[in-house]
Order: C-alpha cells, then sequence, then structure tokens
C-alpha cells in the first residue's frame, strides 16, 4: 500500500471536520478538563498545574523529539495541536515532519544517517524493511500496547519477534458507501448476504435508476490497490481467516482454487458491465472521483474503506451521515459489506504505526505518550474524523457517524484481519498485486492468468 | 561544409550590428511559429483557467466551460498563501529559501562547470577525452540512486562506512543542498559548455597566447566573455532546475522546516487532498513567475554576433 | 519552566528571525566562493609560465572531478555493487538481478517502450525547437513566441501532471461532462465514444511522450538559438544577396553551421529522456503497457524496496547510454580532424 494511499486515509475528514468543528472544540475542551485528574496543586516548580499526568514524562525540557510521517495538512495541524499540553508540561518539542514521499525518504534518511527519531509507518511491510535501523521498543511502551491494544495489532508492529512500533491510526475497509435518500427513494433495502447484495445490485440494474457500483481503481502510482482490498475482503469472506493468513504468508499459492473461487466471486460485481458500466474505465477512474457518482446518483453503491468519506465531503460537497437520515439531499453513509451469511461479520482494516530511530528518554516518551487512552481519545475528540484501535477510545469522543461503526468494529469484530497488501512483500503487495488486478480491467486478463502472474512473482525466500 | 575566412581581429569585437531582421521574416514563418506557441500554451492556459475556478466546478466540468459559465474566485490563490498549521512558516519564507537555495546552486556549478570545460576544451593532455567521455556519461545516473551515499558523506563524513572526512555538521543549513545540486548540475554543465568553448576559434586563442597570455588570462580576457550567451543559457536552466527541484531540498534539507524551498511546501499542499486539484492549480502558477522573470532577464545576454566572422562550421 | 518553554514553542521562528541567518549565511557562501576564485585566478596569473602549466589543472579542472568522485562516481560504483547483490545489499547472488531483468515477461515491453521514447522524443523536440529557433530568430516578437514555448521548462512537474491530467482526462459515464479536453474535442468532432486515453496502447505511449516533447522543445530551441546568434550576419546576407530561398539558407547554411549543438542538444535530450520516469509514474503507474526502464528502476529500489533488481536496472540504463558517448567521440574525432 503506498502512502499516497495512507495520506487519503488522514485527509479522510477534512470537511467533516469543519462541519464538526464545534462540537470537536467542546469535546477537547471537557477531556482536558477531565484528563487532569490530579488538580492537587502541591506541584513543584519545575511542573505546571494540571500536568499530573505528566509526571513519567519529566527530566526531558528543552529537547526535541521530530515525528516523521505521511500525514500533512490540515490533518497535521490537528496532530499538532493535541500534543500542546504534552509540550507544555514535558518541555518536550515535537516537530511535526509530513511528506508525501515519506516512503522513498524515510529509506534515504535511516540509511544516509539523517533518521528522524520517530517514523510513522503507513504499512507493516515497510517497517519491517527498516527494522535494521529501528530501536526496539521500551518494556514501558511495550507494556502500554499490551494493555491498549488486541494482540494483532502487536503482531503488526513487531519483526522477527522483537517488538519496535506500537500503533496509532486505524481505518476499516469492510464498508459500502451509500446514499440512505437514493435507497429510501428506491426502496431499496441493505443487504446482510453476498446472495442479496448481488440480488441488491440486480434490482438496481433492472430499475434503471442508477448504475449499481461505482468502481475506481485509479490511484497514480499505487493504481490497482482498490482491488486488491476488494479481494482481501472476499478472501476473508469466501475462506476463513485462518486461510487468509496462509494466503498473506503464501502458504498457500496465489493461484490456488481457493484464491481463484474469490476472484470469480468478485468478478460477479467488478466485471459485470451491467453493474460497473466500463469496465475498463475502472483502470483509468480515481477511486475517489468513482465514489462522487455517489453524490450525484449515477451509481449507488461504492466499497470503500472509512477514510473515503472525508475525500467526497470535501471534494464532491458530500455530507457523512447515519442510515436513519434518508432526507438529507447529497448525504451518504454506510452498510457493512455482507459475508456469505448474516453472522458470517469479518473486519478488514489498516492502520499505521510508531518506530523510534533511537532511544534517548524524550523519544521513548513521546512514544509512549501515543499509546495512552488519554491522547487517543483527545485526538478523536478533535472534531477531525480520526480513531484508532485503542481499547480505551470511547465511542463518544468520535463524532463521525461511520468511524463511530468503525471503532465498535475495531474493538469488537470478532475475526479482524489486516490488509493483506500491506503484510506481503513489496514485490506482490506493492507491486504485482496492484499491476495485475489493473490488467483484469484494462486489458481484461484472464483470473486464472492474473492469479498466475502474481504467484509467479513472489520472492524466492 | 561552409569555411570562412577568419577575421583575426584581436581582442577587438564588433558589437554595432546591421538590423536584418525585417528581410528575414517570411510571413508563414511567423505563422507556423505563432501556431505552435499557441499549441503548447494551451494546457497551460487551461491551468491558469482552473487556477481561478471553485472547487467544485474543476471536479465536474471541463475548464473551457468557464467562457460560457465565468465563476471566478480567488479562493485557491488564498489556500496557497493562507493555508497550514500553527507552525508553517509564511509563504514569504519559503520563497526566500528557494531563492537562497537557487542562487548559489546556480552559481557555483556553472562556476566550476566553466572551469572544467574551458580545461578540458583547451588544454592538451592525455586522457582528456576519457575524463570528458566519462563526466558525459555520469549524466544518466538516476539521482535517487546518489541519494544515500552522498548523504552519508554529509551527515557521518563518511564514504562506504569509512570516514574521510570530520563531521562537518552541515546538514540542516543550506550547504549540503547548495554542494549537491553543484554535483548534479555538473555533468550536464560541462558538457553544453565544452560545446560551446571548443568552437571559440583557435586563432583567437592562439593569437592570445602569442601576445603573451596566460591560462588564467586567457580565460578571463577572451573565453569567459566570449561564452556568456552559452553560460546565460545554461544558467536559465540550472535555475529553473534547482527552483523546481523537489527531492533534492527535501533530502538534503534534513525536514528542517526554516531552509525548506517552496516545492516543499507546494508538494505539502498536493498532499493534502489527494485528489483535490485546486491548490495546485494556484501554486503552479505562483512557483512559475519566477523562472519566467529569469528567462527574460537572461534572454538579453543571447548578444548575436559575438563570435561574429570567426566562427568555423 | 513549562511555561517558558511553551513561550518559546508559541513563538517558534518564523518570518525575519529565520531569514536573517539565512540570509548571512547565504551572502557569506556567495561572498566565499567569489573571494576563494578571485584569489585563485590572482595567484594563477602572477606564477610563472612553467608553474601555470600544472596550477592550471589545480583550478580550472580538480574541483569538478573532485565533486564529481564523491557525488556520482562513487554511487555509480555502489550501484554496480548492489546489482550483484540481494534486495537489502546484503548478500552476494551473482548475475541474478540481471537474469531476472532479462526473464522477466514485461521487460520486452519495458525494453520497447524505452526504446521508442529515446527515438521519439529527441527527434520531435529538437525538430520542432530548432524550427521555431530559426523562424523567431529574426522575427519581430519573436521573444514572445520563445517565451510561449518556454513556458513548459518553467512549471514544475506537479504542475505539468494537473495540466496534463486535463488534457487526457476520462470520463466513463457518458451523461456526464468531460473534463479531459481531447475528449471533449474528439466528442467535438463527431467521435462519439473516444477511446480511454490513457488506457489503450501503444496510444497512451505516444500520448506520454507528447508530454515530454512539450516540456523539452524549449531546452532544444533555447540552447539551439544561441547557437544560431553565432552564426555571422555576413554569412546570412551574402546569401541573401545570391537569392537563396528561406529552405536552402536553412538547410544549408543554418543546421550544418550549428550542427554540432544540434547533436549536443539530441545527446542532452536523449539521456534526460533514458531517464525519465515521473510522467510515466504519475500518469499511468507504468500500468497499461507504458512502463520504462527508469521507472521500474525507481519502483524496484523504492515501492517494492528491492536494491539488487533497481540498481541492476540503473546499470542497464548506463549501459544504454553506451552507444551515444560512442557516437559523440566520434564526432569530436570528426571535427577535430576538420580543424
Amino acid at each position: 500500500m503506498s502512502t499516497l494511499r495512507r495520506r487519503l486515509v488522514a485527509v479522510g475528514a477534512t470537511a467533516i471536520a469543519s462541519t464538526l468543528v464545534i462540537a470537536g472544540c467542546a469535546a477537547t475542551e471537557e477531556e482536558t478538563t477531565s484528563g487532569s485528574t490530579g488538580g492537587d496543586s502541591g506541584s513543584t516548580e519545575e511542573t505546571m498545574e494540571g500536568c499530573d499526568f505528566y509526571a513519567d514524562y519529566m527530566g526531558n525540557e528543552g529537547t526535541e523529539v521530530e515525528i516523521y510521517t505521511t500525514i500533512i495538512d490540515p490533518e497535521a495541524s490537528l496532530f499538532i495541536d493535541s500534543f500542546g499540553e504534552f509540550e507544555e508540561c514535558t518541555g518536550i518539542t515535537i516537530n511535526w515532519n509530513g511528506s508525501q514521499d515519506f516512503e522513498t525518504q524515510i529509506q534515504v534518511r535511516a540509511e544516509g544517517g539523517t533518521a528522524p527519531e520517530l517514523a510513522i509507518f503507513p504499512q507493516p511491510g515497510l517497517l519491517a524493511d527498516m527494522s535494521d535501523y529501528l530501536v526496539p521498543a521500551s518494556q514501558a511502551v511495550s507494556d502500554s500496547v499490551d494493555a491498549n491494544y488486541t494482540a494483532d495489532w502487536k503482531v503488526y508492529g513487531t519483526v522477527d519477534g522483537v517488538f519496535y512500533a506500537a500503533p496509532l491510526g486505524a481505518n476499516v475497509k469492510s464498508f459500502v458507501w451509500y446514499s440512505p435518500k437514493t435507497f429510501a427513494d428506491n426502496g431499496w433495502e441493505i443487504p446482510t448476504t453476498w446472495a442479496e447484495l448481488l440480488a441488491l445490485s440486480d434490482t438496481i440494474a433492472a430499475s434503471g435508476a442508477s448504475q449499481p457500483w461505482c468502481v475506481g481503481v485509479e490511484s497514480g502510482v499505487a493504481t490497482g490497490w482498490a482491488a486488491t482490498d476488494w479481494m482481501e475482503d472476499l478472501m476473508l469472506r469466501f475462506q476463513d481467516a485462518e486461510t487468509y493468513d496462509r494466503w498473506v504468508s503464501n502458504d498457500l499459492a496465489f493461484n490456488s482454487p481457493e484464491v481463484l473461487e474469490v476472484i470469480n466471486e468478485a468478478d460477479k460485481i467488478l466485471r459485470n458491465p451491467d453493474y460497473v458500466g466500463n469496465v475498463q474505465a475502472i483502470a483509468a477512474t480515481s477511486f475517489a472521483t468513482a465514489g462522487g457518482g455517489l453524490v450525484d446518483g449515477s451509481c449507488a453503491m461504492h466499497r470503500q474503506a472509512s477514510f473515503i468519506g472525508g475525500i467526497l465531503a470535501a471534494d464532491f460537497g458530500a455530507q457523512i451521515v447515519t442510515p436513519e437520515d434518508t432526507d438529507v439531499e447529497g448525504g451518504i453513509t454506510t452498510f457493512y459489506f455482507p459475508g456469505v451469511s448474516a453472522d458470517n461479520r469479518p473486519a478488514l482494516g489498516g492502520g499505521e504505526f510508531v518506530g523510534a530511530f533511537s532511544d534517548r528518554p524524550e523519544v521513548q516518551a513521546v512514544q509512549h505518550y501515543l499509546t495512552t487512552a488519554e491522547w487517543n481519545n483527545k485526538k478523536a475528540a478533535d472534531g477531525g474524523s480520526w480513531f484508532s484501535a485503542h481499547l480505551g477510545l470511547k465511542q463518544e469522543s468520535v463524532a463521525d457517524p461511520v468511524n463511530k461503526v468503525a471503532v465498535d468494529i475495531l474493538q469488537n469484530a470478532s475475526t479482524f484481519r489486516f490488509d493483506a497488501s500491506d503484510l506481503m512483500p513489496g514485490a506482490v503487495g506493492a507491486g504485482t498485486f496492484w499491476t495485475e488486478m489493473t490488467a483484469w480491467f484494462a486489458e481484461g486478463k484472464d483470473s486464472q492468468a492474473v492469479l498466475d502472474a502474481i504467484q509467479a512473482s513472489w520472492p524466492a525466500d | 561544409m561552409t569555411q570562412l575566412a577568419p577575421k583575426p581581429s584581436g581582442l577587438k569585437l564588433t558589437k554595432g550590428r546591421r538590423k536584418v531582421k525585417d528581410a528575414f521574416s517570411s510571413p508563414w514563418a511567423s505563422f507556423f511559429a505563432i501556431v505552435i506557441a499557441l499549441l503548447w500554451t494551451i494546457p497551460t492556459f487551461g491551468l491558469l483557467v482552473t487556477s481561478f475556478r471553485p472547487k467544485v466546478d474543476i471536479v465536474t466540468t471541463g475548464w473551457w466551460t468557464f467562457f460560457s459559465n465565468p465563476n471566478v474566485t480567488l479562493e485557491n490563490y488564498q489556500s496557497v498563501f493562507l493555508q497550514g498549521n500553527n507552525v508553517t512558516p509564511p509563504l514569504s519564507q519559503y520563497i526566500f529559501n528557494s531563492f537562497a537555495i537557487t542562487i548559489p546552486a546556480a552559481v557555483f556549478p556553472l562556476t566550476i562547470a566553466v572551469f572544467a570545460a574551458y580545461a578540458l576544451a583547451w588544454f592538451e593532455f592525455k586522457g582528456r577525452d576519457f575524463i570528458f567521455f566519462s563526466i558525459f556519461a555520469l549524466q544518466v545516473i538516476p539521482l535517487q540512486l546518489t541519494l544515500i551515499p552522498l548523504l552519508q558523506l554529509f551527515a557521518r563524513g563518511q564514504i562506504a562506512g569509512v570516514q574521510v572526512l570530520p563531521d562537518m555538521e552541515i546538514t540542516g543549513s543550506y550547504i549540503p543542498i547548495w554542494i549537491a545540486h553543484t554535483i548534479f548540475g555538473l555533468p550536464l554543465a560541462i558538457f553544453l559548455l565544452h560545446n560551446f568553448l571548443r568552437q571559440i576559434p583557435r586563432e583567437l586563442v592562439e593569437a592570445a597566447r602569442v601576445d603573451g597570455a596566460g591560462w588564467f588570462m586567457l580565460f578571463r580576457k577572451i573565453i569567459f566573455p566570449l561564452s556568456i550567451p552559452a553560460i546565460a543559457s545554461f544558467a536559465i536552466f540550472q535555475f529553473l532546475w534547482v527552483w523546481n527541484d523537489l527531492l533534492v531540498g527535501l533530502t538534503f534539507g534534513g525536514g528542517v522546516r526554516e531552509i525548506a524551498p517552496l516545492t516543499v511546501r507546494l508538494a505539502e499542499m498536493v498532499g493534502t487532498r489527494g485528489s483535490g486539484w485546486e491548490v495546485l492549480t494556484a501554486g503552479a502558477f505562483i512557483s512559475m513567475i519566477v523562472p519566467l522573470i529569469v528567462f527574460f532577464t537572461l534572454q538579453r545576454y543571447f548578444i548575436r554576433g559575438l563570435l561574429a566572422g570567426s566562427v568555423k562550421g | 519552566m513549562g511555561i517558558l518553554t511553551f513561550g518559546i514553542l508559541t513563538a517558534r521562528e518564523t518570518g525575519w528571525d529565520v531569514i536573517a541567518p539565512n540570509l548571512t549565511i547565504t551572502i557569506f557562501g556567495l561572498l566565499t566562493f567569489a573571494a576563494v576564485i578571485f584569489l585563485l585566478f590572482v595567484i594563477g596569473e602572477r606564477s610563472s609560465v612553467k608553474a601555470q602549466e600544472w596550477v592550471k589543472y589545480l583550478v580550472f579542472l580538480v574541483p569538478a572531478l573532485f565533486l564529481l568522485t564523491i557525488g556520482l562516481i562513487y554511487p555509480a560504483i555502489r550501484t554496480l555493487f548492489l546489482s550483484f547483490m540481494d534486495a537489502r545489499g546484503e548478500n552476494f547472488i551473482g548475475f541474478d538481478n540481471y537474469i531476472w531483468a532479462f526473464t522477466k515477461p514485461e521487460i520486452l515491453t519495458v525494453l520497447r517502450n524505452t526504446i521508442i521514447w529515446t527515438l521519439a522524443v529527441p527527434i520531435f523536440s529538437t525538430t520542432i525547437g530548432l524550427g521555431i529557433a530559426y523562424f523567431t530568430d529574426r522575427m519581430k516578437r519573436g521573444a514572445w513566441v520563445k517565451s510561449l514555448i518556454f513556458m513548459p521548462m518553467a512549471i514544475s512537474f506537479v504542475g505539468a501532471s494537473v495540466i496534463w491530467r486535463f488534457v487526457y482526462a476520462y470520463e466513463p459515464n457518458l451523461n456526464k461532462p468531460d473534463i479531459g479536453l481531447m475528449s471533449a474535442l474528439a466528442k467535438a468532432i463527431g467521435i462519439a465514444d473516444p477511446p480511454i486515453w490513457l488506457i489503450e496502447a501503444p496510444m497512451n505511449t505516444f500520448l506520454l511522450i507528447a508530454v515530454m516533447v512539450w516540456i523539452q522543445t524549449g531546452f532544444a530551441m533555447v540552447v539551439l538559438g544561441a547557437a544560431m546568434k553565432n552564426i555571422p550576419d555576413e554569412i546570412v546576407e551574402a546569401s541573401m544577396l545570391d537569392g537563396a530561398s528561406q529552405w536552402r539558407r536553412f538547410s544549408q547554411i543554418t543546421v550544418p553551421m550549428i550542427r554540432s549543438t544540434i547533436v549536443v542538444v539530441v545527446t542532452t535530450v536523449l539521456i534526460g529522456t533514458l531517464k525519465v520516469f515521473d510522467i510515466v509514474r504519475t500518469m499511468t503507474g507504468g500500468n497499461f503497457e507504458t512502463n520504462v526502464v527508469a521507472n521500474e528502476m525507481f519502483n524496484q529500489a523504492f515501492q517494492q524496496r528491492n536494491y539488487g533488481t533497481g540498481s541492476a536496472l540503473a546499470i542497464l540504463l548506463f549501459l544504454g547510454v553506451i552507444p551515444i558517448v560512442a557516437y559523440n567521440i566520434r564526432q569530436l574525432r570528426r571535427e577535430r580532424t576538420e580543424r
């Protein structure tokens, strides 16, 4: 998965941020006061009032910590604001340095000897490749992650048994975006199984009201990732989680019958002209532009991660609503991307991880602070539509109705799996898996041939 | 090939030239030139129009519909100037940094390249062609593969893990950026300038040598003045490349906000909205102004006939 | 203490506080450089004729060679070394990366495309640049025409990629208005269902090449224009008195007189084309049979994080430039003998 794509995760909320800014502010204030529980004014000269929470991080006044990341404005501003109290109390200055060339630059800087103190890795694969330059997380960080996240999330930040990076933000991918108003106006029902989903697609196609599916996989250098998300989501549905894990590690060959079954299911929607219009054009249509069709009603459903809402709000004037808001023009929301049966409800998602290139105490302090419930709730409540997999994250901190559902899924899903392409080796996960799926649309390439080509590119080790 | 009678008029160069302009401009030639120029401009013009359109219009209708439905906004330009967070320096500081990076990063490589081109064109020594063509071939080395070793040198004074220089602590200043641009600009500059310098008539050079001019005076009195048009044309390109560079500034700037050039800021704005083009359009125009001014200014130095009457074909 | 730190934080240095020291170091840098050059010339001109014979190398040639050695030659050797190593540069694996490059099924397309690029871009940009330079050489207001052609060079790459998106964008929904200029034009002349420009091979490769030509023509025009300024008026006037036609004047005087510059321009554009990857990268990501060696190199080294294969592709690019070097050597030798 690319930097670009991750950036979009962060971008997610721009417009929502502006609509929810008042609520966000209120929440922040509340959080700040409740966060500083101590309240006793017996602080020393060194400690400001209300800084008790930060006692463990003291003794690092005047130091600076650079956080290198893909997350840039306007989301960067929200992050910087969220560090205000920490900086004020501890005297540690956090330099937020966002760049869309992060993926290339982090490799260059690490090897060149100008590594930042902390880096927010948008994918576990990149983290693993950089592990030679990273320092293992401190015991405090490790303990905090044990206490605050499900075991899976710690595994993603672990390379060869050594725990390096703590989880930061998260997103959930198993969503179908739609317009509740369009659905209500046409009397369409939310499907709860894959069969119902196909039946609904037929109904919509037959109605002629709009095209059933909005599909676009163009994304610049990362073109094709949107199609890999379809594959991953369906893999979790038509196969079990163990098979998914074997697929990720290539213990299950990419061109095996199990995967073929999945791509054939995807084929039923993605390459059906009655559902998606011009199949070839999917490869040249941006995943965001495709989603714009929801707003003007030219297509009805868009299977895309939680973060797309913010982009559609910013670029196409969409408004994120709840499924009950059936009277909002331009309102969009999500339903759960259904499984084979109604009680088969696995979830696919992704997230980013904070790794350290230095073991100085102030660096460990920042890394630890980012795993606390205090910071996660404060950050989630800032109106930026950000959320994480932190178990201490309160649903009321998250204002966006879709993100509320996402947080619920992250904390309670029986089966949660991380984006497979992010875990596969770069040659596949950021290579042939994208390009072959793109060719699947653009050239109408045979499904088995696509799987064979991906399997052939799997690195020998 | 046309062989001209050389007019070794010593060091004095004729400046006054008769104008033969009008006799030359055939209407068809002008027409052709103008058509191509317009064709070349349409895409950029589309961008200019787009930069004044509201965001929603940009993604839903073509820019040419602007003329039937003019809907002007300065919002995109405002975003370029005002967008940012509480630690983003004002845009003026990025513009200043771009100048502070670009001017030395154009002057240094040009000077060193003129020197080297002079040596390779006029000094007679063994291995001259080998050196020249090695430099020539170096042009093809992809920049990306040079970043890591060069950064290791700047950051730690190491080449291949061996300490060759003391830790200079120059990261986080302009100096590594200047040096990197100088190095990357050299092969092409030497190649282009060598081509111009070797066309300086041998008679002129030899006459000066006979008059007793040493290698240094020869350069100062003859070679340098005669190569001004070539230097001016290359200066334009070096300026442009550095001005528009993102990779070198990003890599060797070490992520220090205080020295980051305009392109770093623009890239940040771009990234902000993965699919939103509107801020980009305005940003691209703002960053274009300076290179265009440079082009107009330096074009004046393309003086006709510095070598008149003595060039060989 | 906390308050103090916070005070510093909120008043992060902006404006003049930052510019002043930066300005100082810039001026200091430039003055130091000028002083060194001045000093070298004073020493050089004062030294004896005999001493000058070696001082001249020290002053004129050594600085460039030193910088090139640390900045390009060493990285080139390192790249060669890495091309025989595995993905992270840890184990020697012989020629595996090269075998990989030549057995990868897509490589033939990539090589074919690279060859098309290196032929088409220099030919088109040099021809058009030469034409414009000639026509505007003595044209009234020629400077305006030149600056319009030059403009694409002044646009940062980020800007250029946006510009061309508005040209090639495709709208699959026939009921929606087009954003792309090409589709709109096609529909205006009666092609109801225009192709998906960036997907249809081999057309898409040529559409990408058009972007590069658009950028490089300005370069060719400026350099060739500067060379034309060196053609003596006497020759031109003489040919006019002879009644030579515009075409004859162009083909028999202008072109031969600036031939070596034409070779230089073609070579430079060609090398630039071999290296270009961002056009392909941003517009198609190398999909739809548009990939070129330079883009695949970037992909391998930084996206798939395999320095071995990335370096091997870079070495292939380097080998690709050898025929051009050979041609230039021949050219230079020929000129010397004519002299």
